[in-house]
């Protein structure tokens, strides 16, 4: 912003005599948004998120918990149903082979999506708002994960055969058969478990300072069995700053690796679809939009999540208005890329001028999921607009019904990519209607159960935020004082 | 075990911590270090300490990775498990690619955490300045410099006064 030639030719001036051509440029110095309100200081931050883990668990609590488990029996009960019987036990049979399983599989995987965007992309793109939500969207990610990976292990049948001697893993089976690589679903194996393993690791390296923080508190309390446990895990970290240099390096390459495998991962779930030759999914398309499709579930996710415990733990110095903007704005654009996906896939299977691929998406607007496909146009495309106002993104309420419409609605693309293509394929011989089995529903409704039973257990166990990385981002963190330099 | 770890001294703002730090490092000292609950931007080059060494773990690692999966593809389709599918080569690094591509990152991953782990040498659960009474607000919301007895520059009058002169609070000498 240095000053501009002061020697502008002479003559131009506006009519009240100023020149038209400034000798300098003064820049208006706009203010940033403060990421933590009410200037609170680092034993605030310290005292408010310790505290959450340190009370009584609260009545609420138990009564979620009890729900969740609930829920989570139904999951149960439809797995042990499933292996006991056989996996004819779910709706799919010829010609829609691929359904609920897939369909809830992509569903949560890319739900975890998000956790990743933020613990990882914004930590590239040096987007401080994402310290207070990080944690627990990537705890959200490694519960998504867990959920996902129900299905594919558990659409083997005989799960004792899905790892060793494996029908997924690369272990010979006991004819002595190997997987076969040049298939997207043996690359799916691998994406999806290194998903779920670094996000794990990432997630725990950010824990480990907070840790120590709980190990002392602990200690100070007289909790010698609780200081001992989250001791072990903080691995005796003691805030060293030669080992915050190492520590730093470390969570930065993560995030580098972590950035590209997020990317990667659903670009393989839709290669699982993409590299096929049916008509609807044989579409380059694919990669891109079911990324994008990915991070709009996530934080569609995230919204639902961080909403209640904003509310709850009255976290709105540190779940500020800014980060619901943030999010809402994430929302709206990666739910925009889906809008323009889903046109892009009309006009390119027009012009693309083949038959098949012209009627499957004729039919998937009008044929006998048409009410699948609009509660998807509806959801996806529709509901994310309203973000566009300021209203909308500061009525809290509000933002938390439509990010349960984006989650809906996210579940039924999925549904509508893969069954309507399958349900009506090239040959009218071979078309059929596909509805899903009491068993499927079950297993499908218990996966709530299961997410929400992990993620009431992170809430009362583990430090919700990173309050190392909220009180970096704080004016006193910074050793000039506030001059930029 | 007469023999004291070192010198503590207190600081209540990020820039004091980060100027004492500057003086410190001035002043010659090697064997000393700072207790920070956050990483504070900047003090790496304020302890004159050089870059960390953790990427050349992760570059090792990925290299590995990259490596274990174009390698493990080759073997199974050239000399395991040989199967023609759709006419398609035994072995091309094209349809190898995604699944070296994931073991490239996961790899990298671990390499990155075990080479942070070792190069701090954690988990040390047993350390002085752990046992140092004044820790538990090191993790809060106070920062610390520690000088130990085994810099070849200690001397207990004289870092003592470089660390009041720095602006040290509380300044004590820590048990072995």
């Amino acid at each position: 912003m240095g000053a501009h030639s002061s020697d502008h030719p002479p003559g131009l001036s506006l009519p009240n005599g100023a020149p038209a051509v400034l000798a300098e440029v003064n820049p208006v110095i706009i203010p940033r948004r403060e990421l933590v309100e009410h200037h609170r200081d680092f034993k605030w931050i310290t005292d408010k998120i310790c505290g959450i883990v340190e009370a009584k668990t609260p009545t609420w609590w138990w009564w979620c918990f009890g729900v969740a488990a609930f829920i989570a029996s139904f999951t149960v009960a439809g797995l042990v149903y499933l292996v006991s019987t056989g996996v004819g036990v779910w709706g799919h049979a010829n010609p829609v082979n691929w359904a609920w399983d897939i369909v809830n599989f992509v569903f949560w995987i890319g739900i975890g999506h998000a956790g990743t965007l933020i613990s990882a992309i914004l930590c590239l793109l040096r987007q401080k708002w994402r310290t207070s939500i990080n944690r627990a969207a990537e705890a959200m990610t490694i519960f998504a994960v867990v959920c996902a990976a129900i299905f594919p292990v558990f659409h083997v049948g005989r799960i004792w055969f899905a790892v060793f001697p494996g029908y997924l893993f690369p272990f010979p089976n006991s004819n002595g058969i190997w997987q076969n690589f040049r298939s997207p679903l043996e690359w799916d194996v691998f994406a999806v478990s290194t998903y779920g393993t670094v996000s794990v690791l990432f997630w725990y390296v950010g824990l480990i300072p907070d840790l120590g923080t709980m190990r002392d508190r602990f200690t100070q309390a007289g909790n010698i069995v609780k200081a001992r446990i989250y001791g072990f895990f903080a691995m005796g970290w003691r805030g060293s700053n030669r080992h915050w240099s190492n520590y730093e390096m470390a969570y930065l390459i993560l995030a580098g690796v972590a950035t590209p495998l997020v990317l990667s991962v659903h670009t393989i779930v839709s290669f699982d679809f993409a590299v096929s030759l049916i008509p609807g999914w044989h579409t380059t398309i694919f990669p891109p939009y079911f990324v994008a499709g990915a991070i709009f579930s996530g934080f569609g996710m995230v919204l639902t999540l961080m909403l209640p415990l904003r509310a709850i733990y009255r976290l709105e110095d540190l779940i500020t208005q800014y980060h619901i903007d943030c999010m809402c704005k994430i929302t709206l654009a990666t739910g925009t890329m889906v809008g323009y996906a889903y046109s892009m896939e009309f006009f390119i299977a027009w012009y693309g001028a083949n038959p098949y691929e012209g009627f499957a998406f004729i039919n998937r607007a009008f044929g006998h999921y048409a009410w699948a496909y609009w509660i998807m146009i509806g959801c996806n495309v529709i509901t994310p607009q309203f973000f566009w106002f300021r209203s909308v993104r500061e009525n809290t309420t509000l933002v938390w019904i439509l990010s349960i419409f984006v989650n809906v609605g996210m579940w039924f693309e999925r549904f509508v990519i893969i069954v309507t293509s399958l349900a009506r394929d090239f040959l009218p011989s071979s078309w059929g209607y596909y509805s899903p089995s009491i068993v499927e529903i079950f297993t499908f409704f218990g996966t709530f159960g299961v997410f929400s039973f992990l993620f009431l257990l992170f809430i009362r166990f583990v430090p919700i935020m990173p309050m190392s990385e909220v009180k970096a981002v704080i004016p006193a963190a910074d050793p000039h004082g506030g001059a930029h330099h | 075990m007469s023999q004291k770890y070192g010198i503590i001294a207190a600081f209540d703002t990020v820039p004091d911590v980060y100027h004492a730090c500057e003086q410190v490092r001035d002043a010659g000292y090697s064997r000393w270090d700072t207790i920070t609950s956050f990483p504070i931007h900047g003090l790496d080059a304020a302890m004159g300490m050089p870059r960390s060494k953790v990427p050349r773990f992760s570059l090792a690692g990925g290299i590995t990775g990259f490596c274990t999966g174009m390698g493990f593809i080759a073997w199974l389709g050239w000399y395991e498990y040989p199967l023609v599918v759709g006419g398609k080569p035994m072995f091309s690094p094209m349809f190898a690619f995604p699944v070296s591509y994931e073991l490239t990152i996961l790899f990298t991953a671990f390499a990155t955490i075990f080479g942070m782990f070792f190069l701090n040498k954690l988990p040390m659960h047993y350390h002085p300045v752990l046992k140092a009474p004044q820790f538990v607000r090191a993790m809060d919301d106070r920062f610390y410099i520690v000088i130990e007895t085994a810099d070849p520059k200690f001397n207990a009058t004289e870092t003592r006064a470089l660390l009041q002169r720095a602006g040290g609070k509380d300044i004590v000498e820590i048990e072995q």
